[in-house]
């Protein structure tokens, strides 16, 4: 049998060399005379461990990590290719601590196939969902995905099945499926995951939301920055139109479906359904009033449901194995899992899918193994850069949507990033008022403004003037941001600020006298 | 794009972008997308062909173009260095990476070296947050960089 040899192709690898390691597994393969098959598949989302190589033998799949390109020789020299002990090894993949803690519905696949192999995607259980799909009413499709619990993943936690439900019930002869892939928020990387690993699984959840509103149409609005995910989803569009997969008779049946990927230009705030649409239709990004709702006027003025890569992608294990399967994960009213992606400062940075219910302590230290620098954990960041700051005296906080509101708090696409105890968190609150003054649309004023002069404040505490009537100010500011802004990006910009202030008070107290004797 | 793209020359190849996409829903950002990759920026010369290809304004295209972060003016350097900004490099000393390359290169955020050869911009988020900090010369992604590497990148780029 010929051996089969696994290099990622995802970003994150290609980022620390897996290109480089695979043309070095090429060359010895040759200079030693051998054969093998490199199949580039997704990774797996142990990411201190990329590029992490794995051999499929007799006994499963073995897994070497970090691999460098120098590593390689030796690697063969330790019979790798059968699986063979080496420094770098850690034995069966699946065996691995990180892996085997996970739950894993929505990333099933990710790292396991070939992202682009329609044989793979059928052989580990993908299109079951859409076979089902395609002998359901809509509405019988709706009331599945309602039942399974499933809320937004982008961030605002709406129930998926209910948004469904509105367009369903929308008159329009065209409506749209506009997946939500602008994955913009720093310590997120599950939507570039899930179409670099196994895009096949997005198409079939867009498939299935077309099946289940009467919409024909749909697009996948994802960033210039991911052009690795643009490429790859493109190729998997092509090879399901080709397969019957999409097009005029979706598997046969007698509903029609098509999708494209569009690319979005650097704009933060198309993150936000209502820019994102409006970038899609070719306007400025800027922010639309609601109501009127997306579900019935989005898209060209007709009824689209906008969904988050993650909320699509988990669309299809719900319908194949049923919403009870699904809505048994989780806590309270976070039913299923979620792909939590552990950033910044960790040491064992990655993609982490479990149920919904762990706390942020056992994210951060015991899977996420602490901080990467061995310093002492700060803060983390949770839901990117409207997120709040939580200091370790939180880390009791559960995750899920509820627990996070109450600590005022979001979970957001569910990032966390770590940072060690040389942050300062001045400086990380002056960064989120300068963010959201560079992505602001300019639509709204407290926004538009709010963050200049939110910034303008925190310079002025940062060189110690006046700190109690400039905190009270920012304050104040903070509050006409969160009240008055017309999108979350205003909205929830004063998060990581207030959060700042409340946990890390003596970052803000920069008085000029003791600065000055240091 | 080369110096000698004349003025007729854009608005001959930009009609030819618009009327290839001409067909899509919302063709405008593709458009843009395709003006960009062909001559490096969205010149001002590509502006009236595109305006009158979708009866648009010419405000209405100059209002999109200026919206978003990716289209530029003119063209950058011959390669573009792509820092990232955001919290996850932060919190592994993104911010004196991208100091030590400013001082390195004499440039600040959006300028290019004087020889034309690298422009610095700042990006916020490659979704490469779990090895940072991150960075992306031209096409290529670099991951876990650190002075050196940042170096060795920036000195591939000057040969």
């Amino acid at each position: 049998m010929t051996p089969t040899i696994f290099i990622p192709c995802d970003a994150a690898a290609l980022a620390v060399g897996a290109d480089k390691v695979a043309a070095a597994i090429a060359n010895e393969l040759s200079a030693r005379g051998l054969e093998a098959t490199i199949v580039r598949n997704g990774s797996r989302g142990l990411h201190w461990l990329e590029p992490l190589v794995e051999v499929r033998t007799g006994h499963g799949r073995i897994a070497y990590g970090p691999v460098r390109p120098a590593d390689v020789p030796g690697l063969f020299d330790a019979g790798f290719l059968s699986g063979g002990d080496h420094p770098l090894c850690h034995g069966r993949t699946k065996e691995m601590p990180y892996l085997k803690g996970q739950t894993r519905l929505t990333f099933a696949r990710c790292g396991v196939t070939d992202p682009l192999s329609l044989e793979d995607y059928r052989h580990y259980q993908g299109l079951k969902g859409l076979e089902k799909a395609v002998t359901m009413t809509p509405a019988d499709i709706v009331r599945e995905v309602t039942d399974s619990g499933l809320r937004g993943r982008g961030g605002a936690g709406f129930p998926t099945g209910i948004k469904w439900n509105t367009v369903l019930g929308a008159p329009g002869a065209q409506k749209y499926i506009v997946c939500n892939a602008d994955e913009g928020d720093s310590g997120t990387f599950a939507d570039r995951m899930i179409m670099e690993g196994d895009p096949f699984v997005l198409i079939e959840g867009m498939a299935i939301a077309g099946i289940a509103t009467g919409a024909t149409r749909g697009y996948i609005y994802t960033r210039s920055e991911y052009p690795h995910a643009v490429a790859i989803m493109r190729k998997a569009i092509e090879i399901a139109r080709r397969a019957g997969i999409l097009g005029p008779s979706v598997l046969g049946s007698a509903h029609a479906f098509d999708m494209e990927v569009r690319v979005g230009a650097g704009a933060y705030v198309c993150g936000e359904e209502t820019s994102l649409l409006n970038s899609l239709e070719g306007k400025r990004g800027v922010v639309r009033a609601k109501p009127p709702l997306p579900a019935l006027e989005g898209l060209f003025g007709c009824p689209t449901v906008v969904n988050n890569v993650m909320s699509l992608a988990s669309v299809p294990v719900i319908l194949d194995r049923g919403a009870a399967f699904y809505r048994d994960f989780g806590v309270g009213r976070s039913h299923g899992t979620i792909p939590i992606q552990l950033a910044g400062n960790i040491k064992h940075g990655g993609l982490y899918e479990t149920a919904f219910g762990l706390t942020l302590g056992e994210l951060i230290h015991d899977i996420g193994g602490g901080t990467a620098s061995g310093r002492p954990v700060k803060a983390v960041q949770v839901g990117g850069p409207l997120g709040a700051y939580f200091p370790p005296a939180l880390f009791d906080t559960v995750f899920d949507y509820e627990a996070f509101a109450a600590r005022g708090g979001l979970i957001g696409h569910a990032g966390i990033v770590v940072f060690d105890d040389t942050a300062d968190m001045l400086k990380q609150a002056r960064f989120a008022m300068e963010f959201c003054a560079v992505e602001s649309c300019g639509k709204c004023t407290p926004c538009r403004l709010g963050a200049v002069r939110g910034t303008e404040v925190l310079d002025k505490i940062a060189k110690g003037e006046s700190p109690e009537a400039n905190i009270a100010l920012l304050e104040d500011l903070c509050n006409t941001m969160k009240l008055g802004s017309l999108c979350a990006l205003g909205g929830f910009a004063p998060y990581p600020v207030e959060s700042a202030l409340t946990h890390f008070p003596d970052d803000f107290d920069k008085n000029p006298f003791l600065q000055a004797a240091e | 794009m080369g110096l000698q793209d004349s003025a007729q020359n854009i608005t001959e190849r930009t009609a030819e972008i618009v009327s290839r996409n001409a067909q899509l829903e919302g063709p405008l950002l593709p458009i843009l997308h395709d003006v960009h990759h062909a001559f490096g920026c969205v010149p001002e010369a590509a502006i009236q062909p595109i305006a009158d290809g979708l009866n648009l304004s010419r405000a209405e295209v100059h209002g999109v173009v200026s919206f978003y972060h990716d289209f530029r003016k003119s063209p950058a350097g011959r390669h573009t260095l792509k820092l990232c900004r955001a919290e996850a490099c932060q919190s592994v000393g993104g911010d004196q990476l991208a100091e030590d390359v400013m001082r390195a290169l004499g440039i600040d955020w959006h300028e290019t070296t004087p020889d034309g050869r690298i422009t610095l911009e700042p990006v916020y988020c490659l979704g490469l947050c779990s090895c940072a900090p991150a960075a992306m010369m031209d096409d290529t992604l670099h991951g876990r960089l650190d002075a050196t590497s940042v170096k060795d990148i920036v000195a591939e780029a000057s040969r």
